[in-house]
């Protein structure tokens, strides 16, 4: 009797497990058996069991053509980028709002800062352009100095520099609230016993305040490593052009424009192949990491 | 001595407040440069006279905006989007957080279940193969490759999951007395506790589908069948194609700057309308938000 129900208890339960998993196999599942195209040279027409098998020769391939260190050489400096500001600027925005008393002051100037994290990347895209224009309120003020106007989003020079801002732009005062949590974790009594030894403000920050963050720095940083091959595709894809293929052209926007809109499907799948074994013995690591120096884990 | 550390801590402070107030109005103004050119009349916008306050203060564009039969179908397309998309999301995370909540001695493949998803969400076929997928199953051009191909939020499921283990088993216990099924004990108790874990994955999610216009752009290949988002990205597309300023001339004759912007702040204000109650919900959706990065 009592087993009896204990079965159909385990029975409810893979039921209500069913659903979901039926969709993982359609969309996470079925997809990953598609890799197998990356060993092919793949022709719509014949499918995935009719196509010629041609072992390595697609990663031999991506080996030889310099657009597959150009865009990994991109995907890194950028994605690195935006994880070096993208850490300090919310950390320097919490420690200064952990100053201020001033209840509602504080209060409104979070709802601003955090409003671009929930604009879609297509409306700061938008604002991006309209910002950088040939006529816009950044070159206005460069000719008002007395300086040419530049194309920013049409220079090589510039457009890894502004993907890596605006990209700052958009998270920085979101991403301050997990460290604005770390510093009301702090004990208020290590801030009293300090002032008591004769610290002052700044003694203070280097010797209470940021080893009371460390393990929220460190555990962020680590996810953060785990995406070091994702430099932003909804961002970069919004703002690039054929002129700046050179430095802003990423691993997934190869994949889509190359691979997808090009039609090489199996090239394109041998890199995306190559990215997800990466990405996923970083994220492994990263989780290690985590768990070893903050105590914490990923997943 | 005193009156030195007082002048000091109150030019820091200062400071700290010229800061803040920068690194808000830089938020701020490019936002509101963007509403105000709306606002603007349309020759002031193309020269770009308009700042922090609308040039001529008019709504013509808003009333052309009225009779763009486009955008007002991708408008509804990404509503029908969101309330599909979000509710089938929120159904398979209760679903499968609850089984998940429970102990390997009162599930016994619990742990094989949560190694499955967290290895999906580790690893991926990548773009191409699911593309093909998709496409395979014939959903091209509908709305359903919008949302099936993300039904399980699998950071809201582990989410969720850790909400439901904090459920006392008593309450469970109890209601199995009674006689309750697993499916009514899951509805009838922990749906009711858990209003704070769903009401911050379902915001979440609403954002998520609503802002998303690159499922657009790869599962439609009609314009028509655009969702908003992927319609306002579209306009952009436009802009970054100028890549030499004698064009910018030709262009400023074709498209309407302000009709543009008008688009784009018509466009966030289902985001703004879901602001306020996002934000109560912050810390706990900070959880989901940093992890999915």
């Amino acid at each position: 009797m009592h087993k009896n129900k204990g079965r159909t208890g385990q029975l409810a339960y893979h039921f209500m497990m069913a659903p979901g998993m039926i969709f993982l196999v359609i969309f996470s599942f079925v997809p990953m058996l598609g890799i197998v195209m990356a060993f092919e040279n793949y022709v719509p027409a014949q499918g995935i069991f009719g196509s010629k098998w041609v072992g390595l020769a697609n990663f031999q391939y991506m080996l030889q053509i310099p657009d597959s260190w150009n865009i990994l050489r991109n995907t890194v400096i950028i994605a690195l980028g935006k994880i070096i500001f993208g850490t300090i600027v919310p950390i320097i925005f919490a420690l200064l709002l952990n100053e201020i008393r001033l209840k509602w002051a504080k209060k409104t100037m979070q709802t601003i800062v955090y409003l671009p994290n929930f604009l879609s990347w297509a409306v700061v895209a938008a604002i991006v352009i309209n910002v950088f224009d040939y006529t816009g309120p950044i070159n206005n003020f460069l000719t008002g100095l007395g300086m040419h106007p530049i194309m920013f989003l049409a220079s090589n020079h510039w457009f890894r520099k502004i993907m890596i801002g605006t990209d700052v732009w958009k998270n920085f005062g979101y991403g301050a609230i997990v460290y604005l949590a770390a510093l009301t974790g702090i004990d208020p009594g290590l801030y009293e016993a300090s002032a008591m030894d004769g610290a002052n403000r700044f003694k203070q920050l280097l010797h209470v305040t940021l080893p009371g963050i460390l393990p929220t720095i460190m555990l962020i940083s680590a996810l953060n490593l785990g995406n070091i091959l994702n430099a932003g595709f909804d961002q970069i894809y919004a703002l690039y052009n054929p002129i700046v293929y050179e430095t802003g052209d990423v691993i997934d926007t190869y994949v889509y424009r190359v691979g997808l809109l090009g039609q090489q499907y199996s090239f394109a799948t041998a890199i995306g192949l190559l990215k997800s074994v990466v990405s996923f013995v970083l994220l492994i690591s990263a989780n290690k990491l985590s768990i070893k120096f903050a105590n914490m884990r990923i997943f | 001595m005193i009156r030195s550390k007082s002048f000091g801590s109150r030019l820091s402070y200062i400071i700290i407040w010229l800061l803040l107030l920068a690194m808000t109005a830089l938020c701020f103004v490019p936002m509101m440069n963007m509403v105000s050119i709306s606002f603007s009349n349309s020759s002031a916008a193309s020269a770009n006279q308009v700042g922090l306050l609308p040039v001529h203060f008019n709504l013509n564009s808003y009333s052309l905006l009225l009779e763009d039969g486009q955008f007002w179908r991708s408008f509804l397309i990404s509503i029908e989007r969101v309330v599909i998309g979000t509710s089938l999301n929120l159904i398979l995370s209760v679903l499968m957080a609850y089984p998940l909540s429970k102990t390997t001695k009162q599930f016994a493949a619990r742990n094989i279940y949560m190694n499955i998803l967290i290895f999906t969400m580790l690893f991926s076929g990548g773009m191409i193969p699911l593309f093909l997928v998709v496409k395979g199953l014939g959903l091209m051009n509908t709305i359903w490759a919008l949302i099936l191909p993300g039904a399980v939020p699998i950071f809201d499921v582990i989410l969720l999951m850790n909400f439901f283990k904090s459920v006392p088993e008593s309450l469970e216990e109890a209601a199995m007395m009674d006689g309750a099924s697993k499916l009514t004990i899951l509805f009838k108790i922990y749906l009711p506790i858990s209003v704070p874990a769903l009401a911050t994955i379902g915001l979440f999610a609403i954002v998520g589908h609503w802002n998303d216009y690159f499922s657009g752009l790869l599962y439609m290949n009609n314009p028509a069948n655009y969702p908003l988002q992927t319609y306002i990205q579209q306009l952009n597309v436009d802009m970054t194609k100028i890549t030499d300023p004698s064009q910018l001339k030709a262009l400023a004759s074709v498209s309407d700057k302000t009709l543009n912007a008008a688009k784009i702040v018509v466009s966030i204000l289902p985001v703004l309308a879901v602001y306020p109650f996002l934000q109560k919900y912050f810390t706990t959706g900070l959880i989901i938000g940093s992890v999915k990065g």
